[in-house]
């Protein structure tokens, strides 16, 4: 029955967006690559914040905060931070720059095809990678929701992304991740509400969170409370790696801004100081999900351990079966008593006590991916909430997996073909081949998506990490600083990118090293801002050591400094 | 050559964004990191100041940063004569 519902939601949400894609087909490269350059700013906040929020910012993030507490923050303020970057430093430059894409700027800030190969070549890596995460999630909430196979979800997803990027490109994709936004905005917002509601009174989760509970005893409180109480550290509690935090908010913050595909949403505005704007009105829509989750993620822990802690596990609640089946939850009763004990058996002074009390050890695991799916059922919220939000993980997955892959078609048909291997296509040959790329994309990203390659796991540490040790340096210092040259640009950009990439491979990916061996506790997720600083160093000291840029690029420089010259 | 007009509006883009740049990140490393324990002495409502910082507060601040900016560059651009038609 309540597949039902799921199913209604998602076909109709999945009619919008072919209706908006029928209506947007593109007719020129200037259309497929950044949609006319007419989007209005306030369409354009809405659709990077779309194109911004994955499956994991929508599904994940409440679930990752719910079991870290404070330190979650580096998330929030990870990817929300970047947009100010975007909004101060680059956005209105590249607007007036005009281009199409960030290896367009690379390439003629710097003078150089070879700047110009090694920025796609990044922008591939870190689109696709981040794709494939995208279209592997669209196969996971098929097959849990839908009761299609993993591999069939992944192939409608395939088919309803490729009907709407290859009609319309940057149009069709930008209009589509309007419809996208409203659908996960409301799916988000729904079961928030209603939770807030029936826990502390108040309607809107960002107050409700601050607020007392029926009992009188602040909501935060007592889950600090709860926590301590099982040997957790309090959720609230600041007691943390804050180096390796600071790190990783600063390598989210940098990498936001250095994105490929949230950079080029800045070229489809008309002016200047739309894109400032655009940015702002980016952020407000970004901030609505982004400062509900921690609310979610709250009354989530706060119900879970109420209604289940020393609960006898023949009275569990019926939400606490079905994901049992999935395996998301997992009791294992060690000491036989019948009763879910949940504590926290890794901290030494109060496992003693447990034990003294007759336990055997933890019983039970919870996969924070369940909490934003879960948190309906939980608080028993009607059938048609829990459909809406499967819509809503579809939309977010979808309007993300777009925008990549259009990074990856435009970097195929206008970095690599048009700008450095045949300059002599026509207009109409090029928009051709825009147009198979993306399809090609959409085929290979699906297929791995199905069968993800080891190093997709790592997709934030890898996208972010790279993304902040190379573009947004030689970005920033390209619009900032008339002086900093070829030479500079290209060697920090490898240096920061082979320090970066290789920190990430060594520790996440091939496991050659333990936590003990960081670099001063920095995390693999944390390490962009070194290698951030590694480009920025090696950028500047061999910029001195070599002549200066021609004169037109520094006049080109200083022209796209005015908005209006 | 540069026009003086145009390193003056250039300079005053540079303050301008020294200046928020630091209200950046005061909010979010300074407030909701650095000095998280210190400014979780005090309270706002059910949050301790320090969290509610580093989980609301710094984004409710980066939204005001970058309108603050726009409303300074529109004003700046039009001073200059430098704003688009």
């Amino acid at each position: 029955m309540d597949n039902l519902w799921t199913y209604a939601w998602v076909a109709v949400t999945f009619l919008i967006y072919i209706g908006v894609a029928i209506w947007s087909k593109a007719g020129s490269t200037k259309e497929f690559y950044v949609a006319g350059g007419g989007v209005s700013p306030l369409a354009n906040g809405m659709a990077t914040a779309a194109d911004w929020m994955s499956a994991a910012s929508f599904l994940s993030m409440a679930g990752m905060i719910s079991f870290s507490g404070y330190i979650g923050s580096q998330y929030l303020m990870g990817w929300t931070g970047g947009y100010v970057l975007l909004a101060l430093m680059l956005a209105p430059y590249l607007r007036k720059f005009g281009k199409f894409t960030v290896p367009d700027f690379i390439g003629e800030r710097y003078y150089s095809q070879t700047a110009r190969v090694i920025a796609v070549i990044c922008a591939l890596f870190i689109s696709f990678t981040y794709a494939v995460g995208q279209m592997k999630g669209v196969g996971i909430a098929f097959a849990r929701f839908l009761e299609v196979k993993f591999e069939t979800g992944v192939v409608i997803g395939i088919v309803i992304v490729m009907f709407y990027t290859v009609l319309g490109g940057m149009k069709g994709i930008t209009y589509t991740q309007v419809a996208q936004y409203c659908v996960m905005i409301f799916a988000y917002l729904v079961p928030a509400i209603f939770i807030s509601l029936l826990v502390t009174g108040n309607p809107v989760p960002q107050i409700g969170l601050g607020s007392k509970l029926a009992d009188g005893a602040w909501l935060l409180d007592r889950l600090d409370q709860i926590h301590t109480d099982l040997g957790f550290k309090a959720y609230t509690s600041a007691d943390v790696n804050r180096l390796d935090m600071f790190f990783v908010t600063a390598a989210l913050m940098m990498g936001t801004a250095g994105l490929p595909h949230v950079i080029v949403r800045f070229f489809t505005v008309p002016r200047v100081r739309d894109a400032r704007i655009s940015a702002g009105y980016a952020l407000v829509f970004i901030a609505i999900l982004y400062t509900t989750a921690p609310a979610i993620a709250v009354f989530a822990k706060t119900n879970l351990i109420s209604t289940i802690q020393e609960t006898p596990y023949a009275n569990v609640p019926e939400w606490f079966s079905n994901w049992e089946h999935t395996g998301l939850i997992t009791f294992d009763d060690k000491n036989q008593d019948g009763n879910i004990d949940y504590y926290n058996d890794e901290n030494p002074e109060y496992a003693a006590k447990a034990a003294a009390e007759g336990k055997r050890g933890n019983e039970l695991t919870i996969d924070k991916d369940i909490m934003v799916l879960a948190n309906p059922e939980i608080a028993r919220l009607p059938g048609w909430v829990i459909g809406l939000v499967v819509a809503g993980g579809l939309a977010a997955a979808l309007s993300t997996a777009a925008g990549l892959l259009l990074v990856i078609s435009t970097s195929i048909s206008h970095d690599l073909l048009k700008n450095w291997l045949r300059p002599n296509i026509t207009e109409k040959m090029e928009l051709r081949t825009a147009r198979i790329s993306i399809m090609v994309a959409v085929i290979v990203s699906g297929i791995a998506g199905i069968n993800p390659p080891g190093f997709v796991a790592e997709v934030v540490a890898f996208a972010f990490g790279l993304a902040a040790s190379s573009f947004f340096p030689a970005i920033v210092l390209g619009i900032f600083s008339t002086r900093v040259n070829m030479q500079g640009a290209l060697s920090g950009m490898v240096a920061g990118i082979l320090f970066t990439g290789g920190y990430i491979m060594y520790f996440a990916v091939l496991g050659l090293g333990g936590e003990d061996d960081y670099l001063w506790g920095i995390s693999p997720t944390g390490i962009g801002t070194l290698g951030m600083l590694i480009n920025l160093i090696v950028t500047v000291v061999v910029t001195y050591m070599t002549p200066a840029p021609p004169k037109p690029i520094q006049e080109m420089i200083q022209s796209i400094r005015i908005p209006r010259s | 050559m540069e026009s003086p007009d145009k390193k003056l509006y250039w300079r005053k883009n540079i303050t301008y964004l020294l200046i928020l740049l630091t209200a950046w990140f005061l909010v979010s490393f300074g407030f909701g990191i650095i000095w998280a324990d210190e400014l979780n002495q005090f309270r706002l409502g059910g949050y301790k100041l320090g969290f509610w910082f580093a989980q609301q507060g710094s984004i409710f601040a980066f939204i005001v940063i970058i309108f603050v900016y726009v409303r300074l560059m529109n004003q700046l651009d039009r001073k200059f004569q430098v704003d688009e038609f």
